[in-house]
């Protein structure tokens, strides 16, 4: 593939970083990544992956645009409410690139759907609200053998972390979902939206990281943000012999839909 | 002792210490949903009642964080 004089410009900023340069960049335009959640984290992952030039990238979110969407969910604009999010996600990623292939799923990822779902892409990006999805798509991902960024927010603290195959997981750090409605969600405990930025664009600059190869990625090191001291920590952890789903003798070997409440207010 | 619990520094009054009584000196609610790293590496949660905490020590208490939308 040859980059055309209006990518050389388009993307110039990327084409002059060493560790990217012009093949780096040919990379992001043929990569495919699906972005799981069109919410908080959803919004700027979406919005900064369309800007870089990620030639297909998927959405999937089952919601519509809600008034209290709009505090930080910054992909959504006020004439969106009730548009279905992925078709308003859609309509500004192409507005930004439209280079960009915007594939759409208004749905919700479940055990029935997840592995066909992820299959096609090279990335997954969890952008997701609740427990029950987040440990489907880490065990989606681990059955699979994809790479995927782990994100999660609440009030004015994030979590990230990048799996790899073959590393750490999610259950690596903790065993299985909490008992449902025993940890509040941001729907219930409140969240600082632009710490939804913040965690967004970690987990974007991961994503670009893993497509051309530049620098170290966050694989078995939790992120820990805490917004309230303005301080970044990291808990180390690594892929551990009696991981549920990626040890050695796993007892998640297929995936299940875990009940629970999931966001009872769907507009987490 | 001495102890860094999640970045800061604390004094604990107490001589011994394991992962269970200092996530219980800390009043860490729900301590069965916490995860421990000490000192850089995971403890498994079947060691919390044995494994000792010591001066100078590094814990991360892992909570949950689940939102995202
Ligand atoms: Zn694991």
């Amino acid at each position: 593939m040859n980059l055309t004089e209006e990518q050389i410009e388009r993307y110039s900023r990327h084409i002059l970083l060493q560790d990217i340069g012009g093949p780096g960049q040919e990379k992001i335009l043929n990569a495919k990544v699906l972005i799981i959640g069109a919410g908080g984290l959803g919004a700027p992952i979406a919005l900064y992956l369309a800007a870089a030039g990620v030639g297909h990238i998927g959405i999937i979110d089952g919601d519509v645009v809600d008034l209290s969407n709009l505090q930080r969910q910054v992909i959504h604009f006020t004439p969106d409410l009730g548009k279905a999010k992925v078709e308003s996600a859609k309509e500004k990623m192409q507005a930004i690139n439209p280079d960009v292939k915007v594939t759409t799923y208004k749905d919700l990822i479940m055990a029935s759907n997840a592995r066909d779902m992820i299959k096609d892409y090279d990335f997954i990006v969890d952008g997701t609200d609740n427990f029950a999805t987040k440990f489907l798509i880490n065990d989606a991902c681990v059955l699979e053998g994809k790479p995927y960024s782990h994100g999660g927010i609440l009030r004015f603290d994030g979590q990230t972390f990048t799996h790899i195959p073959g590393e750490g997981c999610y259950r690596c750090i903790f065993d299985g979902p909490p008992p449902k409605d025993l940890i509040p969600t941001c729907s219930q405990a409140g969240v600082l939206g632009a710490i939804a930025g913040i965690l967004g664009t970690i987990q974007a600059a991961e994503v670009l990281k893993f497509i051309t190869g530049a620098g170290d990625l966050l694989t078995n090191r939790l992120m820990i943000f805490d917004a309230k001291k303005m301080k970044f920590r990291e808990a180390k952890f690594k892929k551990r012999d009696n991981c549920p789903v990626c040890g050695v003798n796993p007892t998640v070997t297929e995936l299940e839909d875990i009940e629970q409440a999931a966001c009872d207010l769907k507009d987490a | 002792m001495k102890l860094t619990i999640n970045g800061e520094e604390k004094i604990i009054e107490k001589d011994t210490l394991t992962i269970s009584t200092l996530l219980l000196a800390e009043s860490v609610k729900m301590p069965e949903m916490v995860s421990v790293e000490l000192n850089g590496e995971m403890v498994e949660r079947d060691v919390f009642d044995t494994q000792e905490v010591k001066e100078g020590d590094a814990l991360e208490f892992l909570y949950f964080m689940g939102g995202g939308q």
